[in-house]
């Protein structure tokens, strides 16, 4: 079978600079692979070789079997593209800019027509599709963005950071919208800053720092290796924190630590929410009183941080996404 | 679902892609109006200001300042002719850094399209331009002398001459970074090349170092091959070659800008790698 996606040791310099440090990346059709990494990682680069845009110093790359640098026309008819900024003519209105890229895919008049409704449709921008794209907020300009990019009804889709800079709940409707291509079987390679995005979103994850490969798997892959659960207590009374701690060796899959003077215990745990309800039990007939108890999943936050020593970097503003989970943003 | 794309040869093609992105521009021009509106006052206020300021100091006839108007409405011609490049340099620079070049670079159109189209467009709205100067020119006493045949090349030789700045325009706006720069850049080699010319004086009043640079000045030919097709006043003409072969030497001129400019631009815009390294 022939990967959709498919890059091995891909170069690239800006001069000086050494923007990808040869990346490997194998996508298999259908799946969504998500590509993390800090601003300059090399994200955007990865995603500008893979589409045609910009030349590899070295290193080659395939599309549905196609090589980029090769037969870039033949690449161009299966991809979509929606890059980090609205791609579209703000003079234009939202059908006009539609009809205009579905022309230039060389759909005829009537079929280029056609798809455009049906795209305004489904992005629900059909009450504003004859509007100029200059009234439009951020999340529909997102849309029509993504619509334009579907235009070809694309097999392999690129998506450079598409909620960069939405507000939570327009984040939340692009997701659903991403989602939903997923399900009908259109592979996505996707490049985020938001740990959560990945997360949510994408089969695979893809680690890239200073224009590397530094880890890949899925999430919960990822996670692992990091470490498993971890329960954490805070005893009632900090005196009990020793005994308490003494008292759940039993449960710990690793070295507890405890904290005397706050009361605070962290146990790493194998058995996840059975461990919890064990370690409740234990204290309840060491009549421990506890203040606080909670199962720990490491996040991919804490996978980055142990992968590259740095935590995400940039964090412009700290959003909550409305997921209520945890996630950064930060901008290019 | 209707997306499969039609097969069509590649030249089919460049022609289709390019109306397209024709039909962009030209339907932008009028959701801003203003722009299209500037393009034009500014060289009328140029005919006003010479016609009625600065032309009775110039004797370039017999007949004074109405001589000096027949003279210098082919000279503003060939000027306006040149500044439109500013306008495509801005457009061209607009489009690279907001992020829509690549979504054309990553459609499987003729690339020389995007570049084709708005130079076309381009066109139509310096044609728009060339006739409401001519009017304005017909209102304070400019006339056509030579006959429709004349006047019709002399037109040709203007449209072409424009179309083959507007590809200079497209490459010089393909290297600037923002279109501040670009809006400033795209005038500043204008200026010397249009004032450094026969358009609003004649040659023969300026230093003799001057003479030979503008003489051969494109913006010189095109003005002074104007004015022999309209009948219009071309004092001092002397026996150089520029000044013996005008037309000639000017339709030579916009073609070699076309043939140089036009593939310096594609190739530019093929290899260009907009945005930034993250």
């Amino acid at each position: 079978m022939t990967l959709a996606i498919q890059a091995r040791g891909l170069v690239k310099h800006f001069g000086e600079v050494k923007a990808l440090n040869g990346i490997d990346l194998d996508v298999e059709q259908g799946k969504v692979v998500g590509l993390l990494g800090p601003n300059g990682s090399g994200k955007t680069t990865t995603v500008r070789i893979l589409s045609t845009l910009l030349r590899p110093d070295s290193g080659t790359a395939t599309i549905g079997g196609h090589d980029v640098v090769q037969d870039p026309d033949a690449v161009r008819q299966l991809i979509g593209l929606t890059g980090q900024y609205a791609a579209v003519d703000q003079y234009l209105t939202g059908r006009e800019n539609l009809e205009l890229f579905g022309r230039l895919f060389h759909l005829s008049k009537k079929d280029a027509s056609a798809r455009a409704d049906e795209l305004l449709h489904r992005f629900d921008l059909t009450e504003a599709a004859d509007r100029g794209i200059k009234g439009y907020s951020g999340g529909m300009r997102r849309r029509l963005d993504l619509a334009a990019s579907l235009i070809g009804n694309p097999s392999v889709l690129f998506l450079d950071e598409p909620t960069t800079g939405l507000d939570p709940r327009s984040r939340q409707g692009m997701w659903e919208v991403i989602e939903d291509l997923v399900s009908e079987g259109t592979t996505v390679l996707l490049t985020t800053q938001y740990l959560e995005e990945a997360d949510q979103l994408a089969s695979k994850i893809v680690v890239l720092d200073h224009g590397s490969v530094i880890a890949q798997g899925t999430a919960d892959e990822l996670k692992t290796q990091v470490g498993g659960d971890r329960i954490e207590i805070d005893v009632v009374d900090s005196v009990d924190a020793q005994r308490a701690g003494d008292a759940l060796a039993s449960l710990a899959s690793g070295a507890i630590t405890t904290d005397a003077t706050t009361g605070k215990i962290v146990i790493p745990v194998t058995g996840g929410s059975t461990a919890i309800v064990s370690a409740v039990r234990v204290l309840d007939e060491q009549s421990i009183g506890i203040a606080d108890i909670a199962l720990r999943r490491p996040t991919l936050d804490d996978v980055f941080l142990s992968l590259t020593g740095h935590a995400t970097e940039q964090p412009v503003e700290s959003a909550t996404p409305s997921t209520g989970r945890r996630g950064r943003r930060g901008r290019n | 679902m209707t997306t499969q794309p039609t097969r069509r040869p590649a030249l089919g093609w460049l022609f289709t892609d390019t109306l397209s992105v024709a039909k962009r521009h030209i339907l932008k021009i009028t959701r801003v109006p203003e722009s299209l509106f500037f393009s034009l006052i500014q060289p009328v206020m140029f005919v006003l200001l010479f016609a009625f300021v600065f032309g009775g100091a110039i004797n370039v006839g017999p007949n004074g300042a109405q001589s000096y108007r027949e003279y210098l409405i082919p000279g503003i011609f060939a000027q306006t002719v040149m500044f439109a490049v500013a306008g495509i340099t801005v457009g061209i620079t607009e489009d690279s850094t907001k992020g829509i070049m690549d979504r054309f670079r990553s459609l499987p159109m003729r690339p020389g399209a995007v570049l084709a189209g708005h130079t076309l467009a381009s066109l139509m709205q310096n044609v728009l331009v060339l006739v409401m100067l001519s009017i304005t020119g017909l209102a304070v006493g400019w006339r056509i002398h030579n006959g429709a045949a004349d006047a019709l090349a002399a037109y040709l030789l203007l449209a072409t001459f424009a179309y083959a700045m507007t590809w200079v325009g497209a490459w010089i706006g393909l290297h600037m970074p923002n279109s501040e720069v670009a809006g400033t850049a795209g005038l500043a080699w204008i200026f010397p090349l249009t004032f450094a010319s026969n358009i609003f004086t004649p040659i023969s009043t300026m230093p003799g170092w001057l003479q030979p640079i503008a003489l051969w000045n494109p913006v010189s030919c095109l003005a002074l091959a104007c004015r022999e097709l309209f009948g219009n006043p071309t004092p001092g003409l002397g026996t150089s070659f520029p000044e013996q072969h005008a037309v000639a030497l000017a339709f030579g001129y916009a073609l070699v800008i076309v043939a140089v400019f036009a593939p310096l631009a594609v190739r530019r815009f093929k290899s260009r790698s907009t945005g930034g390294a993250a």
